[in-house]
């Protein structure tokens, strides 16, 4: 062993990068470009690929394809990719695979708040999107309360989330049973989330918000990453794990607030894509890149499922995202109630 | 003796339970530092404390003229190496992914990683023995292979100072003895080595400063060859026993007159 460090210049950085994950994250592509490509296809009339391309690259033009369609595929693909993040993020922090957002209350939470915003307030989008991360960041701060008792349990979080979690949603119905009946009807059809309807107007501001969001996030998924080996290996290879903790939180919960403010509570997209994307990846830990990917993909492809299951009527995607991840959920309790 | 990094007067607890007050400790540099004492004596909570994982109450932890609080978090992690008890592994992850992540103080969001990295993990995991079992995943190995490969991880951190938590648990003698005599190399090479152990004639024969504590204070500390005798093991770890010396190397040895029946 040498006592000092080779003081010669560096190499250039260079990124090591397992081939499995550069495999996977091109087929997730391949898969993402194909699903948006067929969601942009699909609808009342069917277009063929050709159209949509010549719409696409500005050769014609189809109000059905650029205004209604395309929001839509790049809602799904964005918010599926936030809520995969957030569901990394939470996990990562719970170190429990079911410590996602959706699963803890922070959906039901975030929608408490634009409940609130909506039958108490006016209802604008801003204060929609204020009022889902106020509710989302005060269900988050209650379940870390209530779970802290000596220390940090992840496991105490998640139980204690799942139990918030009914809670609030039983706060939800309330709220909508208690509002006027247009308002109530406009918070059922959404409370399912859904994203019928979704147009340019309203995907401004959270595309932007979740960009800054990932972005930030992105230059700190190596310390996330540092901080899985445990507290006391965090800190002493130099993990600002204090401040790591509190950015993740922000995220997680900036992310699905801004989903569920303009989409409502889309549930176990952020329970589901990291673990899938994770076991794709073959990656140790939690990587936020495949649970991206996997979200956008698993997101887009419910979609599809739920404008085409009963055609002409589109059901809300959270309805096709809930049954599937329903199954997925029990079978991941099974597991974890077996290993403890 | 010069010591950068020191201990003054710390008092430390666990919510309401109390396991030192006004602890004084200066870590010698450059030699080998074995703190030995019964369980739950605050050994590791001492460690804990010298590389700020545990805030004092009152006192201060130095290095050099900084509290270790004071550092940026970087910075102070490319001096002092630690390996605590109970590290956790990710799912999945392989060995040599492992002890890469002992270069993470050194790495930064442009420079992910240097041949300087390829090259301290390499010599690490030789170091350490686990040179083998590189693309094998973690949570597959022994406890004593894991033990070996955690060591290998604080290796490839390259920090003069290593702060070692209890290293030969789970290893059997054979990889204890390789073990201690790597940390004994190391302070030949000019590195401050600091290991909790459990066994006081393995304490004995490696280490040139043996702190003994009881109780959460330390009991007597300085060259094992001047301090341990029957009279400081009866104290400290409330042993009957005879001295004699090590017929190896000739430093202290602990033969318990406790028998059978």
């Amino acid at each position: 062993m040498t006592v000092t460090e080779p003081r010669e210049r560096k190499e250039l950085p260079r990124l090591r990068v397992e081939r499995r994950t550069v495999v996977l994250t091109v087929v997730l592509l391949a898969l993402l470009l194909g699903l948006a490509l067929l969601g942009l296809c699909y609808g009342a009339s069917w277009s063929t690929p050709g159209e949509v391309l010549a719409v696409l690259t500005g050769a014609e033009h189809s109000v059905v394809i650029l205004d209604w369609r395309l929001p839509r595929v790049l809602a799904a693909l964005v918010f599926g990719a936030a809520l995969g993040v957030a569901g990394a993020l939470f996990q990562n922090l719970t170190r429990n695979p079911m410590g996602s957002p959706d699963v803890i209350g922070l959906d039901a939470g975030a929608y408490t708040g634009a409940l609130v915003a909506l039958t108490v307030l006016s209802g604008t989008s801003a204060q929609l999107a204020v009022g889902s991360v106020a509710g989302g960041l005060l269900v988050a701060a209650a379940i870390y309360l209530l779970s802290f008792d000596r220390g940090f349990s992840g496991l105490r979080l998640v139980v204690i989330g799942i139990a918030v979690n009914a809670m609030v949603t039983a706060v939800n119905s309330w709220i909508v049973l208690r509002a006027e009946l247009e308002v109530a009807i406009a918070a059922v059809g959404w409370s399912a989330g859904s994203l019928n309807g979704v147009g340019w107007a309203d995907l401004w501001i959270p595309f932007t918000v979740i960009a800054v969001l990932l972005t930030l996030m992105a230059t700190r998924a190596h310390a996330m990453h540092q901080a899985s080996l445990g507290d006391a290996i965090a800190v002493a290879t130099g993990v600002g794990l204090d401040r790591l903790r509190l950015l993740m939180v922000l995220v997680g919960v900036g992310c699905t607030a801004t989903v569920t403010a303009v989409a409502g509570p889309i549930a176990f997209i952020a329970l589901a894509a990291p673990q899938i994307g994770r076991r794709l990846a073959g990656a140790a830990g939690v990587p936020l890149l495949p649970a991206a990917l996997t979200g956008a993909v698993l997101l887009q492809g419910a979609d599809l499922l739920a404008q085409m299951l009963l055609a002409p009527v589109a059901l809300p995607v959270g309805v096709v995202s809930t049954a599937i991840g329903g199954c997925y959920l029990i079978w991941l309790l099974t597991k974890e109630v077996g290993r403890a | 003796m010069t010591a950068r990094l020191t201990a003054r007067d710390i008092t430390l607890r666990y919510g309401d339970r109390v396991v030192s007050t006004r602890l004084s400790l200066d870590v010698p540099d450059g030699a080998f530092t074995a703190v030995v004492g019964p369980n739950a004596c605050g050994k590791s909570t001492l460690l804990r404390a010298l590389v700020r994982l545990l805030r004092p109450d009152a006192g201060q932890v130095r290095f050099d003229d900084r509290e270790v609080g004071g550092y940026p978090a970087k910075a102070l992690a490319k001096q002092l190496g630690f390996l605590p008890q109970d590290p956790l592994a990710p799912d999945d992850i392989k060995v040599r992914q492992l002890v890469g992540r002992g270069r993470f103080p050194h790495q930064s969001l442009l420079a992910m990683w240097s041949r300087d990295d390829e090259e301290a993990v390499t010599e690490a995991m030789a170091a350490a023995g686990v040179e083998d079992l590189g693309d094998r995943p973690v949570q597959e190995l022994s406890g004593g292979q894991r033990q070996r490969v955690w060591m290998a991880m604080v290796l490839a951190q390259r920090t003069p100072y290593l702060l070692l938590d209890e290293p030969t648990s789970f290893l059997d003698i054979t990889h204890q003895y390789q073990l201690l005599g790597l940390l004994a190399r190391l302070r030949d090479e000019g590195r401050t080595v600091i290991a909790v152990l459990h066994d006081i004639n393995q304490a004995c024969r490696f280490a040139d400063h043996l702190v003994a504590m009881k109780d959460g204070r330390v009991v007597a500390e300085g060259d094992p060859a001047d301090i341990v005798d029957a009279a400081l093991i009866k104290d400290v770890f409330d042993l009957p026993s005879v001295i004699v010396p090590d017929p190896v190397t000739g430093t202290p040895m602990v033969v318990p007159t406790l028998q059978g029946e």
